[in-house]
């Protein structure tokens, strides 16, 4: 079986950028990645592209051959991967697959959002069709209502307060403030969080990642395309999975848990031969504060009622055992939906090259994983991302 | 509501029977609960799926106030969400009361009201 490695990385910069199309967002990032990786363009087989919700933004479906055009690719297999905020994490894994299975040794993955030409409201109803329409949305559970219904359950059975969410953001605050891709470059205040307006109780502005305009991309190519061609591709997928839930919540037997990211960690950790004591950092689908504390349980960082302290105690920030969101995270990198899971991938894959200017606090990392997770995480992705020689995996 | 396409079968039947007072959900073989419309028990897959009355009174699992609504509740935040289970099965409902009255554990009675031009599951505080 071949290893997928990132032979290229592209991101554009995360922000608000209403006026700009989303083929050419994509088509900057994508361009950048087949820049970094340094491969002629005519050799990538295909595109594996995410986006959730270009029917909303741009009345655009159909996206996957206008990102191929867009990248001067017109002619290859394109398809786009919607599983909400997931949506570039499952088109990843394909792309995964399609280079393991010896199908394909180039391959362009990423995902591109435009959302802020909706407003607030727009983008609002744009993400709640991630939630069940008629049990949750109609009886008015908006994105970040469902993730405060979380919060309130996980105080109830595991204990824990606003304060420890406060400083999850002040932490990915911190992180983001060198990341030049990151939407907000600025530190907050434990105080400034808490005395910040209500989005959905007990869920504040600063618990919420903004709303972002992006893309990012990835150039995956085999172990064999990589030596053939002299690549330099230090960095390898060596766990690929994904897993499920019901798409409501009210469904689930605990609500203050993700036992689909359990399930996908599970299986990647499999997949690559590792333990979870084994990953040295992480970047997780913080889209809310609590959404992290939930992302580091299931991950097995954290035992279910201790990840909620793990910011407080400084455990998870640059100088702690495990960092986990080092970019900054969705919280302050930003959250174009259908790049952040490919986006995820560009930073882990930086921060192991040591091109990353948050590469100095894992100067000894070898392993770094990234989950990304779709709704109340019924979709969710998590992949393994190794620093090794060429050659050296899938021997 | 006679208009079929506005109408959504299994849903809104269900929606009508708890506005009769007369509100079920499914149960298979297993005990696992659920809300139609559905062919198979979600958890076991189970095709057996009998009609089962909702229990009158609630339990609030978890709930927010809502204070950034999507377009459709424009005007009406702050408004409260919760979850409350009914037994074996659990539904998703605004709550027709004060944000300060909500609590987890407290007791809810479900029933449908129309706002919005949309019939939605609504608790009552009980
Ligand atoms: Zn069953």
């Amino acid at each position: 079986m071949q290893t997928p490695r990132v032979a290229g990385v592209g991101l554009t910069r995360f922000g608000v950028h209403p006026e700009r199309t989303g083929r050419d967002l994509f088509a900057e990032a994508a361009l950048a990645a087949i820049d970094d990786a340094g491969v002629d363009r005519s050799s990538i087989e295909a595109l594996h592209y995410g986006n959730f919700m270009g029917e909303f933004a741009e009345n655009q479906g159909h996206q996957g051959p206008l990102m191929a055009e867009a990248v001067g690719l017109s002619d290859r297999p394109a398809t786009r991967h919607e599983s909400a905020c997931a949506s570039s994490g499952v088109a990843l894994r394909e792309a995964v697959r399609a280079i393991r299975c010896g199908e394909a040794d180039v391959v362009l993955v990423g995902g591109a959002e435009r959302m802020n030409n909706l407003g607030t409201a727009g983008a609002t109803e744009a993400l709640a069709i991630a939630a069940d329409d008629l049990f949750e949305v109609r009886a008015g559970v908006t994105f970040p209502g469902a993730y405060a219904l979380m919060a309130r359950a996980y105080f109830d059975a595991y204990g824990g307060r606003r304060e420890d969410l406060a400083h999850i953001a002040v932490k990915n605050h911190d992180h983001a403030l060198e990341n030049e891709y990151a939407q907000f470059q600025r530190a907050i205040s434990v105080e400034t969080a808490l005395e910040a307006p209500m989005i959905a109780e007990p869920l504040g502005i600063y618990d919420s990642c903004p709303i972002t305009d992006g893309a990012s991309a990835l150039v995956l190519v085999s172990d064999d395309y990589a030596v053939r061609n002299d690549v330099d591709a230090s960095v390898a997928v060596t766990g690929s999975a994904q897993g499920g839930d019901t798409l409501a919540l009210q469904d689930r037997r605990e609500i203050a848990r993700t036992p689909a990211t359990e399930r996908a960690a599970d299986a990647a950790y499999g997949d690559a031969g590792i333990e979870a004591d084994d990953v040295d950092f992480a970047e997780v689908h913080d889209c809310f504060t609590i959404a992290e504390v939930l992302a580091i349980e299931a991950l097995g960082f954290y035992e279910v009622g201790e990840g909620i302290a793990a910011a407080r105690r400084g455990e998870t920030d640059r100088n702690g055992e495990r960092p986990i969101n080092l970019s900054g995270g969705l919280k302050a990198k930003g959250h174009p939906v259908g790049a952040t899971g490919t986006s995820q991938v560009v930073e882990v894959t930086r921060l192991l090259r040591g091109d990353h200017p948050n590469s100095d606090s894992v100067s000894d990392a070898t392993t770094g994983v990234a989950h990304n997770a779709g709704g109340t995480v019924a979709s969710v992705t998590v992949h393994v991302l190794e620093h090794t020689r060429r050659g050296e995996v899938g021997e | 509501m006679s208009d079929p396409t506005d109408y959504d079968e299994g849903y809104d039947d269900l929606l009508d029977a708890i506005d009769d007072s007369e509100g079920y959900y499914l149960s298979c073989p297993s005990g696992h609960g659920s809300l139609p419309p559905r062919r198979v028990c979600p958890v076991c897959g189970d095709p057996q799926l009998r009609e089962t009355p909702i229990p009158d009174v609630g339990r609030v699992v978890t709930y927010t106030v809502v204070h950034v609504p999507t377009p459709q509740f424009d005007g009406a935040a702050p408004y409260v969400t919760a979850i409350a289970e009914f037994g074996d099965v659990r539904l998703t409902g605004l709550v027709a009361a004060d944000p300060d009255a909500v609590s987890v554990g407290a007791d809810v009675s479900v029933g449908v009201e129309t706002f919005d031009s949309e019939r939605r599951i609504v608790f009552e505080t009980l």
